[in-house]
C-alpha cells in the first residue's frame, strides 16, 4: 500500500459544504512522494478546508481522499500516523517552554527518549538558547519555527503547512522557507497552502490554483507560465525591491 | 478506545496541571469568592439568621463548598476554549493520539484543581470555627459526593468550552450555577420561603447535596438525602457527559 508507487496524496471529487455554502465543488489533485505541492488561492477559496479534510479534522460530503495510501474517512488513525499538521496559527502551548512543547508532542507520538528528540530539534531550528523560556516570550518567527519543529517529531512522511508564513516579517519568512526546503530535501512530502504567489514560486515543485471550490490549474511553474502569451524581451533597469533593501539593512545572511 | 488512552491522558493531564502550577491565580480566584461569602455570611448576616443549629459556619459550609466547585469549573471551559482558539486542540486531534484524551485531561485537571480549592476553603472554615466530629467513613462520603458533583459540573463546563465563540461566552454559563445554592437550604432553612420558591428550593439538587453533607459532618443520620444527592450527581453527570460528547463529535466531524 505504502510503496513508492502510490502517491503521497490522492484527492478525487472532494466536496464540502457548510450548510448552504458550497466550499469545495469537486477537488482533484495528486501529490507525488517527496515533492512540495502548493495550493494557491485567495482567502476563503477553501484551502484550509482541504487541509482539514486531509488531516482528518473534517469529513468530506463527497469524494475520496487518500493520504500515504490510507483513506481519510475509513482509516483515519493510519492517516494520523502518517502526517503532521501545522495549522494557520502557530499551535504551540504558550505557558510551556519551547522544550516542553517538543517533549509533549514526542510523548503523545509515543516515541522513546522525548528529551533527546527535543534537544536535537531545538538545535536544528536555532532555538537551543530559548528552549527553556516560556513560549509566550517568543517572537512570531521563533513561534513558527517551534511550530514546524513540533510537526517534524516522529518523522511523518507527509506534512501539511497551512499558510506557514502569513503574518511573519520577511526575515522570519525566509527562515520558514529554508526549513521547508530542508524538509523536502530529506524526502518529506510537503503540501502547503499560501496566498503569496512568490512563496509558491520559491518553494513548490507543483502549484495548483484553487478557485471557487475547484482546482482550475495544476502544473509546474514552467507549465503555468506557458499558459500566458510568450514573454516579450524588454530592457528594464533592475531596481532593488524594498525587501532587498530591508534585508540588506538588517543584515540577514539568508 | 485507543490502546494509548491512559498514557495520553496522563501526558495531557501533566500539561494542564503545569498550567495551574505556573499560574496559581486560577486557584486564588476560584477560592476568593467562596471565602468572601464565608466571611460575609458568618460575620455579617450569620448573627441574624436562625437555622436551629449552634454554629452557622457548620450550617453553611456545605453550600460554600458547592459554590467553590461551581466557580472553579469555569476554568475548564476557559482552558478548553483557549486550546481550541490557539489551534493546539487541532494539533492534538490530527496526531496519532487517543482523541478523547484531550477532553479527559481537562476534566481530570478540573478535579485536581477543585479538590485543592476545596481544601483551601475548608482550612479557612476551620480557622473560623468550623468543627466536625465526623469519622473517616463520613469524611470519605463527603469527599465522594464532592468528587461526583465536580465531575458532573465539569462535564457541563466542557459543552460551552467546545462550542463558545467568545471567551465571555465560554465562562458565563457558570453564573447561574454559582447562584443556585442561594435558592436552596444552603444558607437558610427552606421553610421560611414563599410557596413556589420553597417547592423549587426543596426539590433542586443543591438542597439534597447540602443536607447530605451537613448531616455527614454533624454525625446525624443522613436518611434519603444522600441517595437523592447521589442520584442527582450521577444523573447530571450522565446527561452532561452525553451532551458534551455529542458536541465534541460534531466539532471533529
Amino acid at each position: 500500500m505504502t510503496t513508492q508507487q502510490t502517491p503521497a496524496i490522492h484527492v478525487h471529487g472532494l466536496e464540502k459544504s457548510y450548510k448552504e455554502l458550497r466550499v469545495l465543488r469537486g477537488v482533484d489533485f495528486t501529490v507525488a512522494r517527496g515533492s512540495i505541492f502548493a495550493l494557491l488561492g485567495t482567502n476563503g477559496a477553501g484551502k484550509t478546508t482541504v487541509v482539514k479534510i486531509l488531516s482528518t479534522l473534517l469529513k468530506a460530503n463527497a469524494g475520496t481522499a487518500r493520504v500515504n495510501g490510507f483513506d481519510v474517512a475509513t482509516q483515519a488513525a493510519d492517516v494520523r500516523e502518517s502526517i503532521s499538521l501545522t495549522g494557520q496559527f502557530a499551535a504551540v502551548d504558550e505557558i510551556l517552554s519551547g522544550r516542553e512543547n517538543l517533549v509533549l508532542v514526542a510523548r503523545l507520538r509515543h516515541l522513546k527518549d522525548p528529551g533527546a528528540i527535543a534537544d536535537e530539534l531545538l538545535a536544528r531550528f536555532s532555538l537551543t538558547d530559548a528552549g527553556g523560556r516560556k513560549v509566550a516570550t517568543y517572537s512570531g518567527g521563533m513561534r513558527r519555527r517551534l511550530d514546524i519543529a513540533m510537526s517534524l517529531i516522529g518523522n511523518p512522511p507527509i506534512i501539511f503547512l497551512d499558510e506557514p508564513t502569513t503574518g511573519l516579517d520577511p526575515q522570519a519568512r525566509i527562515e520558514v522557507w529554508q526549513a521547508v526546503k530542508e524538509l523536502a530535501a530529506q524526502g518529506t512530502t510537503v503540501l502547503l497552502t499560501t496566498q503569496y504567489l512568490d512563496e509558491a514560486e520559491q518553494l513548490a515543485d507543483r502549484i495548483a490554483i484553487l478557485h471557487e471550490g475547484r482546482i482550475i490549474v495544476n502544473g509546474t511553474l514552467a507549465e503555468l507560465k506557458q499558459l500566458l502569451p510568450p514573454a516579450k524581451v524588454e530592457y528594464v533597469e533592475k531596481q532593488p525591491t524594498l525587501e532587498d533593501v530591508f534585508l540588506t539593512l538588517v543584515g540577514t545572511k539568508a | 478506545m485507543s490502546k494509548h488512552f491512559f498514557g495520553d491522558t496522563a501526558v495531557l493531564l501533566g500539561r494542564s496541571l503545569r498550567h495551574i502550577t505556573r499560574s496559581p491565580d486560577t486557584i486564588v480566584t476560584t477560592v476568593i469568592m467562596p471565602i468572601a461569602m464565608l466571611l460575609l455570611f458568618v460575620y455579617v448576616f450569620g448573627g441574624a439568621i436562625r437555622t436551629g443549629s449552634d454554629s452557622y459556619v457548620n450550617y453553611m459550609l456545605p453550600g460554600i463548598l458547592l459554590i467553590t466547585v461551581a466557580s472553579g469549573i469555569a476554568y475548564t471551559a476557559y482552558r478548553l476554549f483557549m486550546d481550541i482558539k490557539g489551534g493546539i486542540f487541532e494539533r492534538f486531534q490530527s496526531m496519532p493520539t487517543a482523541r478523547s484524551s484531550v477532553l479527559w485531561a481537562h476534566v481530570l485537571t478540573s478535579l485536581v484543581a477543585n479538590l485543592v480549592s476545596l481544601v483551601v476553603v475548608m482550612l479557612v472554615a476551620l480557622l473560623m470555627g468550623f468543627r466536625s466530629g465526623a469519622g473517616v467513613l463520613a469524611w470519605l462520603s463527603v469527599a465522594g459526593i464532592l468528587i461526583l458533583f465536580t465531575l458532573a459540573l465539569t462535564w457541563i463546563a466542557v459543552i460551552p468550552g467546545l462550542s463558545a465563540t467568545t471567551l465571555e461566552g465560554a465562562s458565563a454559563f457558570s453564573y447561574p450555577l454559582i447562584f443556585l445554592p442561594f435558592l436552596s437550604s444552603a444558607f437558610v432553612p427552606t421553610d421560611t420561603m414563599p410557596g413556589p420558591l420553597r417547592v423549587f428550593a426543596e426539590n433542586q439538587p443543591v438542597t439534597s447535596i447540602v443536607n447530605a453533607i451537613r448531616d455527614l459532618f454533624a454525625q446525624q443520620p443522613v436518611g434519603n438525602d444522600i441517595w437523592i444527592a447521589l442520584a442527582w450527581c450521577a444523573g447530571i453527570l450522565i446527561v452532561a457527559y452525553g451532551f458534551a460528547m455529542n458536541t465534541y463529535r460534531r466539532k471533529i466531524s
